[in-house]
């Protein structure tokens, strides 16, 4: 279970975040919708360790441990996984040795055994298949030279070779097209079940016709301004957020 | 291949604790007096047992190199050498002088063992003649301060034509072809340290390759720096035939030592019509500690003559080590439709110096060359590419691509490239690409988010920058030369 409290976190001494309270019981999948702006990347980077943002007050506890006195590795470890808003190029790394050599740290922190090049490209392979993404991906450099939709592809396959317990997807679907958005959440609800949990930022209900979320959360202005059901997000689709943040304000 | 793992092993160890080949190995020395004159030339010379040529050669360089001056040029820093504080031999004392492998001093042994040096080879080892086993072994030359000690794989060699020995060896055994050869890439006066060389060299490899033959395995030789105070001047001569092939590896390492040591090598290289000499270096000697103190000065001439049509000398080199590197693998490209290559990762970290690169000097109509150099600096440290690209007037068609990457980590660190550019050939074409990077920190976070420590992180992204010079590695090498970097940049972020 992810349990938020009272998390306020800023950047350059600017607050980002002003207060958020959040639980994701185990087994569930939480929407968080939101204006630009508003903070929803942020929560995914302060969640995953990002270094620059500074957490002012609150805790945050994932399995009844302190995620926020440890380092992102150690919280990847521990089943964290953020799928970038914006997917980050990495130079002359291939994919493959990449995700390799991730699988193995987490495996040899959880003192499993680690994946020999062989065993690994039949995992992985399976799992390109699985989401209809073609071989090469593999080979290529990571995120070099992707299209905008194939480096959220590419997040995907990541997930799902690397199985987290709580995912973070930040904008997964934007800029995908219609079959790669039902690849994506397929590949979410492949993973759902007992033990695993996610936060789905969108701004986008079709998103959500696919992976029905258990609750969905609004975040404006650094708050969780509103949470309900999955109704809610189709609400705010006719609606929009202007007379949510009025009523919060 | 059981010397491989070895190798592994051998690193990898490293990782837990800096630089793991700082060990010193206690080993009977035999010192020339410090200092340098005629007289320690002589003693050189009367201990190698050399014909009266080869002395009056080396008295000829001295006299030249007492005319010369340091050069300071390059982009390095250090206080004076005073090269009369030196020891310009030592020897590990020897009973009756090595015959084979089983009479070298097990102490010896016992330390190429630590460095993963696949000296014993398996097959002796396992008491098999090795001229029967296979040509994918690797035959090692391994220099000791100034002597070499063990030469392997020689029967094997002969079998096919090829000399592969230690140069004092050849000085005595195979004269003509020293003397033909010897000086005539890297003259004896080239410059300060290629005179210093020539006068005091102690060791190193000769190889010749007979016309039309491919080298059965790769040639290697482990420079080992040990004794203290004590200057390494190799010297390496390889000549390949018309229609030749060879593959020779290099590496180094030296003990951990609170003063700095000396270490300028000359390496030769000539290549006839169609003959081709890959020559692969991974330099890992000590840089010194993080604060700057100790480290090896390395001060080097590398040149080959690519004499014949259609020769191609390849340079591929790995620089981790060393407190300074002056470097400039250079090909003199002489034939027609000749080819020369120059492939470098340098890597500098705290307060090591490097100031490296090639020249490419075309002569031959045609003759093409290829430079890649990845430079990577960290910590307080200085990385400059140096190069040279020369097109003569007779040097029509020729053709230069040149691409200088270099990538910062953290901000103390400094990167130059300083390239000089001279077309005589209206009909030449040169082509000069750079970039400067630095390794972000989203790109750490992004790894680190994926379960990667920092340190894998960063070796993930620089071996991804090296990539194009580390894929012109034989493979073990490779594998060593990417251990390596991981190893010379730890502590090197956050
Ligand atoms: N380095 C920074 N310096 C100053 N402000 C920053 C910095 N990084 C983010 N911010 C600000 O923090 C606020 C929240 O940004 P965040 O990326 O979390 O928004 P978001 O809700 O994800 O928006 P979107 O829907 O557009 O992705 C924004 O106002 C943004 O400009
Ligand atoms: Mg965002």
């Amino acid at each position: 279970m992810l349990d938020i409290r009272g998390l306020a976190a800023s950047i350059n001494d600017k607050p980002i975040l002003k207060g958020i309270d959040l639980t994701v019981p185990e087994g569930e999948v939480h929407a968080i919708m939101g204006p630009n702006g508003s903070g929803k990347s942020t929560l995914g980077y302060v969640l995953s360790g990002r270094e620059d943002y500074e957490v002012t007050a609150g805790t945050v506890t994932f399995n009844d441990v302190d995620l926020l006195g440890m380092a992102p590795e150690d919280r990847a470890a521990a089943g964290v996984f953020l799928a970038f808003q914006a997917p980050i190029e990495l130079p002359g790394v291939n994919n493959a040795n990449f995700l390799r050599t991730a699988l193995n740290a987490i495996r040899r922190a959880h003192g499993e055994s680690e994946l020999d090049a062989v065993q690994f490209l039949k995992l992985a392979r399976a799992e390109t298949k699985r989401l209809a993404m073609p071989d090469d991906m593999l080979k290529r450099n990571v995120n070099v030279g992707f299209s905008g939709g194939e480096k959220k592809r590419n997040e995907v396959l990541q997930m799902a070779i690397l199985r987290p317990k709580l995912a973070i997807l930040d904008e997964t679907d934007s800029g995908l097209d219609i079959d790669a958005l039902k690849i994506v959440a397929d590949g979410v609800n492949a993973l759902r079940g007992p033990k695993f949990s996610a936060l789905v930022i969108t701004h986008h209900q079709r998103l959500l016709d696919h992976l029905v979320p258990n609750r969905v959360h609004v975040l404006a202005g650094g708050r969780i301004v509103r949470t309900g059901g999955p109704e809610l997000a189709k609400e705010l689709e006719k609606s929009g957020y202007a007379g949510l943040i009025a009523e919060a304000a | 291949m059981a010397a491989v793992t070895e190798t592994l092993d051998t690193v990898q160890s490293v990782t837990q604790s800096g630089y793991k080949w700082g060990f010193e190995t206690t080993i009977e020395m035999d010192f020339a007096p410090k200092g340098l004159n005629e007289d320690i030339i002589r003693l050189i010379s009367a201990r190698k047992e050399e014909p009266e040529w080869m002395l009056e050669w080396r008295l000829k360089a001295y006299a030249a190199w007492l005319k010369m001056d340091e050069p300071h040029w390059a982009r390095v820093d250090h206080p004076p050498i005073d090269y009369q504080d030196l020891h310009y031999y030592a020897a590990p004392k020897k009973k009756a002088g090595p015959k084979s492998l089983d009479e070298v001093d097990p102490e010896l042994l016992k330390m190429y063992e630590k460095l993963g040096i696949p000296l014993k080879e398996r097959a002796l080892l396992a008491g098999v003649d090795p001229d029967s086993v296979e040509n994918t072994q690797v035959a090692v030359d391994a220099v000791f301060d100034s002597v070499s000690v063990a030469t392997t794989f020689q029967a094997t060699l002969r079998k096919a034509g090829v000399i592969f020995c230690p140069i004092s060896e050849a000085v005595r055994e195979y004269p003509d072809l020293v003397k033909q050869y010897l000086g005539t890439v890297v003259p004896v006066a080239d410059n300060f340290f290629a005179a210093l060389n020539s006068a005091v060299f102690t060791d190193g490899s000769f190889c010749y390759i007979p016309k039309g033959v491919r080298c059965p395995m790769e040639l290697s030789t482990y420079f080992r720096i040990n004794a203290r105070n004590t200057g390494q001047f190799e010297r390496t001569l390889i000549i390949a035939e018309a229609g030749s092939h060879v593959s020779y590896l290099e590496g180094c390492t030296a003990p951990q030592r609170d003063e700095n040591q000396l270490h300028a090598a000359v390496v030769e290289l000539v290549a006839m019509d169609d003959a081709q000499i890959k020559y692969s270096t991974v330099q890992n000697w000590y840089p010194g500690d993080a604060n700057g103190t100790g480290g090896i000065y390395n001060f080097v001439t590398k040149r080959g003559a690519c004499r014949g049509a259609r020769s191609k000398i390849s340079w591929t080199q790995v620089e981790t080590g060393s407190a300074i590197t002056w470097k400039y693998p250079s090909c003199v490209l002489l034939g027609e439709d000749s080819v020369g290559e120059f492939y470098s990762v340098a890597v500098t970290n705290n307060h090591q110096q490097a100031d490296t690169g090639t020249k490419m000097i075309h002569i031959g109509k045609g003759s093409r060359s290829t430079i890649i150099s990845k430079g990577i600096s960290a910590g307080k440290s200085n990385n400059t590419y140096r190069g040279l690209v020369k097109m003569l007037p007779s040097a029509s068609n020729a053709r230069n691509f040149t691409q200088c990457d270099s990538l910062l980590i953290g901000d103390q660190c400094g990167a130059h490239t300083v390239p000089y550019i001279e077309s005589r050939n209206p009909t030449a074409k040169v082509e000069h690409e750079a970039t400067t990077s630095k390794i972000a920190d989203d790109q750490l976070f992004y790894c680190r988010q994926r379960g990667l420590s920092e340190e894998d992180a960063v070796g993930l992204i620089v071996n991804g920058f090296c990539k194009d010079v580390l894929k012109e590695l034989p493979m073990e090498f490779a594998v060593e030369a990417q251990k390596l970097l991981a190893v010379s940049l730890e502590g090197s972020v956050g």
